[in-house]
């Protein structure tokens, strides 16, 4: 249905004069390339929304609480990554340090640096445990083991996390507002076309596509999700 | 340019491609339904708390007198789950339901904070060194005007370092007023002391025992150390000895009985002494009791006209015959033991009955036997100099009981309460009279509570200091509860204090400092960790190591009892409550181990395990027999108005043959008008409805049942 041409016919009895077609040719033309830019505006405002809005709506950045610096304190510390982050004697994971692992050299501050200070006189010293921001922390229904990876199939911890040993200062950590999750879960880029690290992101196809290669299964279900 | 109908199509079309073309719709799907994941709230959620490091903390519970070893569980700072503690000598590793709610009592929303000052009907939060201040300087005013035997305290703590603290400060400052909540080791001890010569607590050795004799006391029902006592009645199921319950209702304790006799309530002192009768005529008793005892004739005259089978049965209710057969069995059991202390054993009984009860046992032999009683001397390991100078002053005041703390507020002490503290106890609750009790502390301008929770006598104080709930802290916890041998178990922090509360002997110790003068030189520790270890000096490693010491003294003879103190008692027999045809049935109270009547409220956990015979919704239910009912037009499950002398209470009955008729029974511990959102409003509190009644030899309130009417709602 039509209604201009509807239009064009009601008003045909009524108009005087035999222009009528040229007219309507041209509001043809004039309508074709209405359809056409409206096609490309609503093209082009999606691919906007969907490239850039929604990805800068989608995330609030926060910085953590107190930088640190890992490369500085790979260098002081005796066992690399687990001299921080190390296995229980029950085999379980301890994650991110507590003061616990500060206070042997941070009892008080080292340097004059402007974190230091922070990092000595609002939790060190008020016995308070940092809110570290997690970068890697995956939903509360995902079971995750770094004894079963590290321990018993000898991976490395750059393996999944890369080279953080080296990096000297803490990225702003950016949380998905929708689920209250890292970006990092989902990776920074979008698409997923563009992953080249296994630490690029780690949603479930992440952790199926790597079992699959190296165990050639991907898994039973109630292996992640107890 | 005007959007026709075709180029709008189009630019949704437009949309709907581009869309396609961008990560969005695969994103937002995947965002969403995590999303629906992260509802917090929902009844069906299941929460995640942090992860952490896994320890396991060791420490005594001392919610009840019962003192367990338990484990807690812990992630991190967290504590999770508190198990009985393997090993430890009074529950090895059991534990009852209040011990394993003990988690909603330190992590309970319900919580006393900070220190709270009473405004305008309503609380204002206040700072500690502000409340400190405040209390100190009323304090010195009462002092500089010379009424310093104006102040009480009553605690539920006892003679352990916390309360003698409490005690030493009363002492300094110069009141004599000290008040400890009686329980029944007061009764037993009173009794021994005055049958024995020494004061000591009675210890029963349960376990050994081949014929255990009840008068009352609820010993699967929470009676001395709830789980010791399931854990002794297993081994008198292996062993085939005999437990025998004398109780009007049918209690958990009466059911699982091999022997239940119905007895009238307060009638338990009675059938002691028929029982007594006829082992003495029938000389079954131990000879060397007679030899050595003292009054043993009088004692034997007071039997013989006073308690023979036929008078006994007559008031009793229990018929001849069965007493016969029940004083030989006893009598002829190789380990007998009797014991007394009604319902939990929280309340202290007559002297007659706690007599006649010692009585039986020595009678029997059980003296210092297997399977019998011993007298143990209270442990005595706190040793403080005594206060110098001005302090020192003992004022001549008299010990106080509690019941009569109306008396002495009310002007019957000179000078009347100007000042109480209280300090884990809820008399407003536990104390019989309750409703005269809280009148009476509304009338003293400086009422302090130190309490971890909003119970009934902090709501009416004018300062609620919130001390360290019993997970947080430090307290050498004195265990009596009818243990072989006493000991003193030490509770440790097993977490970090959550709140801004304080240990109650820190507050102390703060509150004499800021008095100043000779009351802070009595107290001259740094804190209460520093005087709890100087306290113990050399005994700390081995009480911190172990979590117990083990103080048996010496044994005391029972040879030389002193039968005369029992004849006195006996012709002393107390009065009854409102004995006329008004009151024409006896309330009694009952204990069990889902509901908690001390000072320490039921958590929701346990409250949960309570059964809707006895708590539906807010009502309450009391058991009725079905003759009563009958006679009285009550029906099974319908509302009742129960009036006794003292006060007036909507109930609902519960019709049962477990109770005897004329008597209804109604649980403790409900009824609480604060406390938390779970507990308050629910049911009533029977300590309203009972008055005190006072023993004419031991001075305590010994009311148990108490006349009562019960009319159709």
């Amino acid at each position: 249905m039509d209604t201009t041409d509807d239009k064009c016919k009601c008003d045909a009895g009524e108009a005087a004069g035999g222009e009528e077609t040229g007219v309507s040719k041209v509001s043809q033309d004039k309508g074709l390339l209405a359809v056409i830019l409206a096609f490309l505006a609503g093209l082009g405002i999606a691919l906007a929304v969907g490239w850039v809005v929604y990805p800068a709506l989608l995330y609030s950045e926060q910085e953590q609480p107190v930088q640190f610096n890992h490369e500085l304190h790979m260098a002081e510390v005796p066992d690399g990554c687990e001299s921080c982050h190390f296995f229980r004697e029950d085999g379980t994971f301890s994650g991110v340090p507590t003061l616990d692992q500060c206070r042997d050299c941070h009892e008080s501050a080292i340097g004059e640096s402007e974190e230091e200070l922070k990092f000595v006189e609002e939790y060190m010293e008020k016995d308070q445990e940092v809110p570290w921001l997690i970068y890697s922390r995956q939903p509360d229904c995902v079971f995750f083991s770094h004894a079963a990876h590290v321990l018993k199939a000898g991976m490395s911890c750059e393996a999944c996390h890369g080279p953080i040993g080296e990096s000297t200062s803490l990225k702003t950590y950016q949380e998905n507002r929708i689920t209250g999750y890292s970006r990092d879960i989902w990776g920074e880029d979008l698409t997923g076309i563009f992953k080249k690290n296994p630490w690029d992101s780690m949603k479930m196809d992440d952790c199926a596509r790597c079992h699959d290669k190296e165990t050639g299964s991907k898994g039973a279900c109630f292996q992640c999700h107890k | 340019m005007k959007i026709d109908r075709r180029s709008f199509l189009s630019l949704a079309a437009g949309v709907a491609a581009g869309t396609a073309l961008t990560p969005l719709p695969l994103k937002l799907t995947d965002d969403l339904s995590i999303w629906t994941q992260t509802f917090r709230y929902m009844p069906n959620e299941v929460p995640v708390p942090p992860d952490g490091a896994v320890s396991v903390a060791t420490s005594v519970c001392s919610l009840c007198p019962g003192g367990c070893g338990i484990s807690v569980r812990k992630i991190d700072n967290r504590a999770v789950k508190i198990e009985g503690r393997q090993g430890y000598p009074v529950n090895n590793g059991g534990i009852c339901t209040l011990g394993l709610a003990g988690l909603q009592l330190l992590y309970g929303p319900w919580r006393v904070q900070e220190p709270l000052k009473k405004k305008e009907g309503g609380f204002e939060k206040i700072s500690w060194d502000q409340a400190l201040s405040e209390i100190s300087g009323r304090l010195n005013d009462l002092r500089r005007n010379g009424k310093s035997p104006s102040v009480a305290a009553i605690t539920g703590a006892g003679q352990n370092t916390t309360g003698r603290l409490l005690q030493r400060f009363l002492t300094v400052f110069g009141s004599p007023h000290f008040i400890r909540i009686p329980a029944v080791d007061d009764s037993l001890a009173f009794a021994a002391g005055r049958m024995l010569g020494t004061a000591g607590v009675p210890a029963f050795d349960f376990e050994n025992s081949s014929y255990v004799l009840s008068f009352g006391s609820g010993l699967l029902d929470g009676w001395g150390s709830p789980v010791r006592m399931f854990q002794a009645h297993s081994r008198w199921k292996e062993n085939g000895a005999t437990l025998v319950q004398v109780e009007a209702r049918l209690s958990n304790t009466a059911a699982k009985a091999d022997v239940w006799v119905p007895v009238k309530p307060g009638t338990e002192a009675t059938l002691a002494l028929g029982l007594a009768h006829v082992i003495v005529r029938d000389g079954l008793h131990d000879p060397a009791i007679e030899a050595a005892g003292k009054a043993f004739d009088a004692f034997r005259e007071l039997l013989k006209s006073r308690y023979a089978p036929g008078a006994v049965a007559r008031q009793t209710g229990v018929e001849e015959p069965k007493i016969e057969k029940l004083a030989r069995d006893f009598a002829r059991s190789p380990r007998p033991v009797a014991v007394c202390g009604k319902g939990a054993g929280q309340d202290p009984v007559e002297s007659l009955e706690a007599m006649a009860v010692l009585a039986l046992n020595a009678l029997a032999g059980g003296f210092n036997r297997s399977g019998g009683v011993r007298i143990n001397a209270a442990p005595d390991y706190i040793h403080w100099p005594e206060p110098e100078g001005s302090a020192a002053q003992k004022s001549n005041g008299t010990r106080l009981d509690v019941h009569r703390l109306p008396e002495l507020i009310n002007g019957g002490a000179q000078p009347p309460v100007q000042a109480l503290f209280v300090m884990e106890a809820n008399p407003l609750f536990t104390l019989h009279g309750a409703p005269a009790l809280a009148g009476a502390v509304d009338k003293i301008p400086l009422v302090v509570s130190l309490s971890s929770y909003m119970d009934e006598t902090a709501a009416a104080a004018d300062y609620v200091l919130p001390v360290h709930a019993y997970l947080e802290r430090y307290e050498d916890v004195l265990i009596t509860a009818g243990l072989k041998e006493p000991l003193v178990g030490l509770s440790r922090p097993v977490v970090k204090p959550k709140f801004g509360s304080r240990h109650a002997g820190d507050v102390l110790i703060d509150l004499a400092r800021a008095m100043g003068d000779d009351v802070a030189a009595a107290f001259p520790w740094e804190n209460f960790e520093d005087c709890l270890k100087q306290t113990m000096a050399d005994k700390w490693d081995v009480l911190s190591d172990q979590g117990y010491l083990a103080e048996t003294g010496p044994e005391i003879p029972a040879g030389g009892m002193n039968f005369a103190a029992l004849v006195e008692s006996a012709e002393l027999q107390p009065p009854g409550q409102g004995e006329n045809g008004a009151w024409p049935l006896t309330l009694i109270p009952y204990d069990s181990m889902r509901l908690w009547g001390g000072h320490i409220g039921t958590p929701p956990f346990v409250l949960k395990t309570v059964a809707d015979t006895v708590l539906k919704q807010a009502d309450v239910f009391v058991e009725v027999n079905p003759v009563t009912a009958e006679r009285y037009h009550l029906a099974d499950g319908r509302p009742a108005f129960l009036e006794t002398p003292a006060g007036k209470a909507r109930v609902r009955v519960h019709v049962t043959d477990g109770i005897a008729p004329d008597v209804i029974a109604m649980p403790r511990g409900l009824g609480h008008a604060a406390y938390d959102d779970y507990l308050a409003e629910k049911g009533v509190n029977i300590n309203a409805l009972i008055g005190p009644v006072e023993d004419p030899v031991s001075g305590l309130d010994v009311a148990w049942g108490v006349k009562a009417k019960l009319t159709t709602a």
